[in-house]
């Protein structure tokens, strides 16, 4: 492998871009975010193939599937707010903060549950908005704003939900009007054959396709890769740097939003403590995918592939019977391993735009 | 600034339309009247302080019944209630070390990593101020110094549940740890293991009721053996209905601890039985104990602990229950 990086830069330095078509297929492939965890992943699934025999049916699939989809969703946008540049630590506290706050206010002004949605929507948004005005504004690193935000909603989550309702759980929603139309959209089910499919996994397909057109497909794809890779240079060119972040941090407030909802509509009652640490699941899912904690490098499909195989070793230590507090310990090796894959394709890539 | 005014707009414009509006939903908050207070003294007019610490982490129901039985006595004996958590034990023995320095009248504390607590124990002694532990600490209360303890026997009340498993034929019961090593969740499960030997742990993610699902659905798909699961706390006994069914397994559900939905599923017949440690007379006893203390130099238990657990609570009671669980004091 080696070899081809040291091939590489071989040919007439800058003069004439033929070079790059005439980088062999394995390089063009390694060049790709993504592929560190496709391997990764097919090694994986194999792996549990063969030593978890109750993996090997569609049923265990789509269990996976799930749980990479409760991950995955939020994991898409924190990947693009990545790519950006930019870190968001209150993704995991706001998912709860979006069904809590929804819960909350239909159950105590009696009213239908699609205005509690609506109006949590905003104020997510509005979250995110700020997040992204203060990292904008102040020129403070995001990774301190929102550690800030992360705080503010943890607490806010368990004093508000204790005023309101006088515990730290929210109260169950299930009775209160609205409740069968959203559960339909956000936390239902379906059978084919034997296999439960949660639409979950299918907005996460959706939500992912959605973020792999955007990024490679259309300007403001362009933007979220230049304003991660040199915002200053972006701004020279024209790129609205400030508009594009804020935008990515609103991004990841939304799809935050939307796994509330589904959480909210699958499990009735939320924990008002809940969440803390899945912030990490999801930068862990995108820097496993091949993201660049540095920003402007990285994919959609890679952070899908991440949140994938979060779902696979978090259930398949249980298929194959081992005793799961190792989990976090073989998570962890994961995410070293993909740094590793992450710094040696970022080298590649860029002795290739040198060359 | 102007991102909060802006979103303070929207927001004022929103519950403007809702108020509007006003659809009366079912299903919501039973409008009660709030403003009606409990009896007692006024806060504080027997003129006594008392610290009241635990090693909550934020957010756990549990804790909240705690407290709701601390505050009703320190209502109910007229002390000023002072109360300080943090699930950290050196940071725990620091807010003890507070208390004495405040020269509280008494001290009333959980006693979950007694080696790590007992200089600050030591110091309340030291100063001449009364100190009872609760919840946890039932071997070593005595050993630092406490005068008396409320709280539950975590192993017997793991080997009670594993017995009453076993004598409905449970051979292959799943105890469920919400928690990475806490000392109390681990004694329940090894009480459960020395009736039912049969007994295997699981950990999940407490703080994710969709990593608990998916978790407990996929062991029970790869071990169609499990007869019984045993959860620690009531939100991941909900979660395990919603795996069961998922896995379309038949396993027995029983759950340590109650909030309102699990009393539901008692009554339901989803759960068959809960183990309740009665975390309400903690707290209550806990203060009470002391005021008493103080005020009348009492002690109770006869130099041992008093166990506030295992209670049960199954299709038999269930029905007396389920008022307090709404009242958030069981």
């Amino acid at each position: 492998m080696s070899q081809t990086v040291e091939a590489a830069p071989a040919p007439a330095p800058s003069s004439e871009p033929s070079g790059r078509v005439r980088a062999g297929l394995a390089s063009r492939l390694m060049a790709r975010p993504e592929i560190g965890a496709l391997v990764a992943a097919i090694i994986i699934f194999i792996f549990f193939l063969s030593l978890a025999p109750s993996f090997r049916s569609a049923e265990s699939f789509f269990t996976v599937l799930y749980q990479a989809s409760v991950i995955g969703i939020v994991a898409v946008g924190v990947g693009l707010l990545m790519i950006g540049g930019e870190f968001d630590l209150s993704a995991g506290v706001i998912v709860y903060t979006a069904g809590l706050s929804a819960s909350m206010f239909c159950w105590y002004f009696g009213v239908n549950l699609w205005i509690g949605a609506i109006l949590s929507l905003v104020f997510c948004l509005a979250i995110g908005f700020l997040n992204g005005y203060l990292v904008m504004r102040t020129g403070i690193p995001s990774f301190l704003i929102t550690l800030g935000t992360f705080f503010v909603l943890q607490g806010a989550n368990l004093g508000v939900t204790k005023l309101v309702t006088g515990t730290v759980s929210s109260t169950d929603v299930s009775n209160i009007d609205g409740f069968d139309s959203l559960g339909k959209i956000f936390a239902s089910s379906f059978k084919i054959g034997s296999v439960t499919v949660w639409t979950s996994v299918l907005w996460w397909i959706l939500f992912v396709a959605l973020a792999a057109w955007t990024l490679q497909r259309t300007k403001v794809g362009n933007w979220i890769f230049a304003v991660g890779g040199n915002p200053d240079s972006a701004r020279a060119v024209g790129v609205p740097v400030v508009r594009t972040k804020i935008g990515l941090f609103m991004a990841v407030s939304f799809l935050g939003w939307f796994v509330g909802m589904h959480q909210l509509f699958r499990f009735n009652t939320l924990q008002a403590g809940g969440g803390v640490g899945n912030e990490f699941l999801y930068i862990i899912a995108a820097v496993v995918g091949g993201t660049l904690l540095t920003g402007g490098f990285g994919n959609a499909v890679g952070v899908a592939i991440g949140a994938f195989i979060f779902g696979m070793t978090s259930l398949g230590i249980i298929y194959a019977g081992w005793d799961p507090n190792w989990f976090k310990a073989f998570l962890g090796v994961m995410l070293l391993l993909a740094v590793l894959v992450n710094l040696y394709v970022k080298k590649m890539s860029t002795t290739r735009k040198v060359g | 600034m102007t991102a909060r005014t802006r979103t303070f707009r929207i927001f004022a414009a929103g519950a403007a339309v809702v108020l509007a509006a006003a659809a009366c939903s079912s299903g919501g908050r039973e409008k009660t009247d709030d403003t009606a207070s409990g009896g007692g003294n006024a806060a504080g007019s027997s003129g006594y302080t008392i610290a009241f610490i635990t090693h909550e982490t934020p957010g756990d129901t549990f804790w909240d019944k705690v407290k709701n039985g601390a505050n009703q006595a320190a209502k109910d004996t007229g002390v000023t209630l002072k109360y300080s958590n943090d699930p950290e034990a050196p940071k725990q023995a620091v807010l003890i070390q507070n208390a004495v320095d405040s020269k509280v009248s008494g001290i009333a504390t959980t006693l979950v990593t007694p080696d790590a607590l007992a200089g600050s124990v030591k110091a309340a002694t030291d100063a001449g101020i009364p100190v009872v532990g609760f919840n946890s600490g039932l071997d070593q209360y005595q050993k630092l110094g406490a005068l008396m303890y409320f709280g539950s026997d975590e192993t017997l009340a793991g080997t009670t549940a594993g017995k009453r498993l076993a004598d409905q034929g449970a051979k292959h019961p799943l105890c469920v740890i919400q928690q990475t090593g806490s000392v109390a969740l681990e004694a329940r499960c090894a009480g459960v293991k020395t009736s039912v030997p049969g007994t295997e742990n699981i950990q999940v993610n407490g703080a994710d009721d969709a990593a608990v699902t998916s978790t407990l659905q996929a062991k029970l798909a790869q071990d169609k053996s499990i007869d019984a699961i045993v959860t620690l706390g009531a939100p991941q006994a909900l979660d395990a209905i919603k795996a069961k069914e998922q896995a379309g397994s038949e396993a027995k559900l029983v759950t340590f601890d109650l909030n309102e939905q699990a009393a539901t599923e008692i009554k339901n017949g989803n759960i068959v039985f809960s183990i309740d440690q009665q975390p309400y007379v903690q707290g209550y006893m806990a203060v009470t104990s002391l005021y008493l203390n103080i005020k009348n130099g009492n002690d109770i238990g006869g130099g041992k602990p008093v166990l506030t657990g295992p209670s049960f609570v199954d299709s038999e009671n269930i029905d007396k229950i389920i008022p307090f669980t709404k009242n958030n004091t069981r």
